[in-house]
């Protein structure tokens, strides 16, 4: 059950990459953000604040100081859903 | 590994914009002749770019009033003034200030960037909320960094997104902070506050207005973006800097909270920095009166404006949706923007030039900021220069290239 939402999240990641940056990207969990992708500080507000709309919830700034991989951004936005 | 290695990719980048003719972050000036005019290798250039909106800076009442105070005086404060205490004028700066805005309190940091630091950090803490527009200025960014309130932003002049993003925080408890500036400083347009004050009414929450590039600028008395959009009774705290309509440096807080002298001593961008010397404070009190006392000022930099805004357009220029001081042309890529600019300057025209990240779209800008001293001859100037090397790298309208 876990593999599936977060593999839900994965593709919704992804869609929010492809929206900010404006060109396709291939990512997995293991996808280094800033690394593999070249997205900057400011591009990852942007994906975040699209990722708010999807899963409609707010994700505060200062919980992105520990995320580097897709899979970190992940876990972040499965543990708001269930409320932290 | 050396120890700046970490910045290397940034060091490439301006190595490039570097070798590609003179050096946009390290301009040096020869000598600066007047608030609009340099002098730059021998040769004069007008100064597009400088925030100088009231052109004060060589003002001969607030520089008799500078030179007064520091022979009085002496150079600095040499402290805080929590440490050293207030001089006379600090105190009736801000007594001045709050005259001003017609509120109760008014607090003076040493810049515009401290002020945001020190505020931001201060009213709002940890279980708080501080909703920021995405496109805030650094010192706002860093002011929500050096305090412990939960961040979240909303997209760019958007009432909508703002109120969606409230009412997700629901009924979580903690006091809601928004964030926003009156004129936003890269591509010159005017937060909608009207909307965005209805919608802190109806969710409930503080509003602070960031009105550095906006005071002495707009509303019928200089009070700004609030003045001019009049809900000067929604907004709860308004910074400002002396650094631009002012021609100084410093910065301030206006407001009617309750209990505002303990911010002296919970802001520490206020407690552990030296205050402003005498001749600063001197200057930017007799500014500030001279602001006021001359609204003329305030008419001829928005003539300005919008001869600049309007020119630029019919050039084919994309600029930002209202003409206001800061008329930026958007730039396609790297190359061409750093092409221009060096073609402007050789025209004799400075302006700022700026590169993503810290610009919105993340492509590069030719910002320029108008002032109530560029003479219509300058402006003149100005636009020529534009239009020839617009032409030049075929950017213009085609009717316009051809005019
Ligand atoms: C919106 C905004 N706030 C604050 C500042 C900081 O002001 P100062 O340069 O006076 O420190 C600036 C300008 O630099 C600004 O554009």
């Amino acid at each position: 059950m876990q593999t599936v939402v977060t593999d839900l999240t994965v593709r919704q990641i992804a869609l929010a990459t492809e929206q900010v940056l404006g060109k396709s990207v291939q990512i997995s969990r293991e996808t280094d953000i800033a690394r593999d992708l070249e997205v900057d500080s400011l591009s990852l507000m942007n994906i975040v604040m699209e990722l708010e709309d999807a899963f409609d919830l707010s994700v505060p700034l200062d919980r992105l100081a520990s995320v580097q991989t897709v899979g970190d951004l992940a876990d972040l936005l499965a543990m708001l859903r269930r409320g932290h | 590994m050396a120890l700046l290695d970490q910045h290397l990719a940034l060091a490439e980048a301006y190595k490039a914009v570097r070798e590609a003719g003179a050096d946009p972050f390290n301009m040096r000036f020869d000598a600066v002749l007047s608030p609009t005019e340099a002098r730059l290798k021998g040769r004069p250039v007008v100064l597009l770019g400088s925030n100088n909106y009231l052109g004060l800076t060589f003002d001969e009442a607030c520089i008799d009033a500078s030179v007064e105070a520091v022979q009085r005086l002496g150079t600095g404060t040499t402290g805080s003034r929590i440490a050293n205490g207030s001089f006379e004028g600090h105190l009736a700066l801000e007594a001045s200030l709050a005259r001003f805005y017609g509120r109760r309190h008014a607090m003076v940091f040493t810049t515009g960037y401290q002020a945001n630091l020190g505020v931001l950090s201060s009213l709002v803490g940890r279980g708080d909320h501080l909703i920021l527009d995405a496109d805030s200025h650094a010192s706002i960014y860093d002011g929500a960094k050096l305090g412990s309130a939960e961040v979240i932003r909303f997209r760019h002049n958007d009432p909508d997104d703002l109120y969606k993003r409230l009412r997700r925080l629901g009924s979580a408890p903690g006091e809601r902070l928004i964030v926003i500036e009156g004129i936003y400083s890269m591509m010159g347009d005017i937060a909608p506050l009207r909307e965005i004050a209805a919608v802190k009414r109806e969710m409930g929450a503080y509003l602070l207005v960031d009105e550095a590039h906006s005071m002495g600028v707009l509303g019928e008395r200089g009070r700004g973006a609030v003045e001019a959009a009049g809900v000067e009774a929604d907004t709860d705290f308004i910074v400002g800097t002396f650094s631009k309509s002012l021609g100084a440096i410093g910065g301030y807080l206006v407001s009617d909270i309750e209990n505002f002298d303990v911010l002296r001593v919970t802001s520490r961008p206020y407690m552990f920095t030296a205050s402003l010397p005498p001749s600063v404070i001197a200057s930017t009190s007799t500014a500030l009166a001279r602001m006021q006392a001359e609204p003329g000022l305030r008419a001829r930099l928005a003539h300005n404006a919008q001869r600049l805004f309007s020119e630029l357009n019919a050039l084919g220029f994309k600029t930002g949706p209202q003409p206001s001081p800061i008329v930026t042309a958007v730039m396609p890529d790297m190359a061409t923007a750093v092409t221009f600019w060096n073609g402007l300057l050789r025209e004799g025209v400075y302006l700022n030039l700026a590169v993503p990240p810290a610009t919105p779209t993340n492509q590069p800008l030719l910002r320029s900021s108008v002032s109530a001293a560029h003479t219509p001859q300058q402006i003149d100037h100005v636009v020529a220069a534009f239009a020839r090397i617009g032409a030049e790298l075929g950017l213009l309208l085609p009717q316009a290239a051809s005019a």
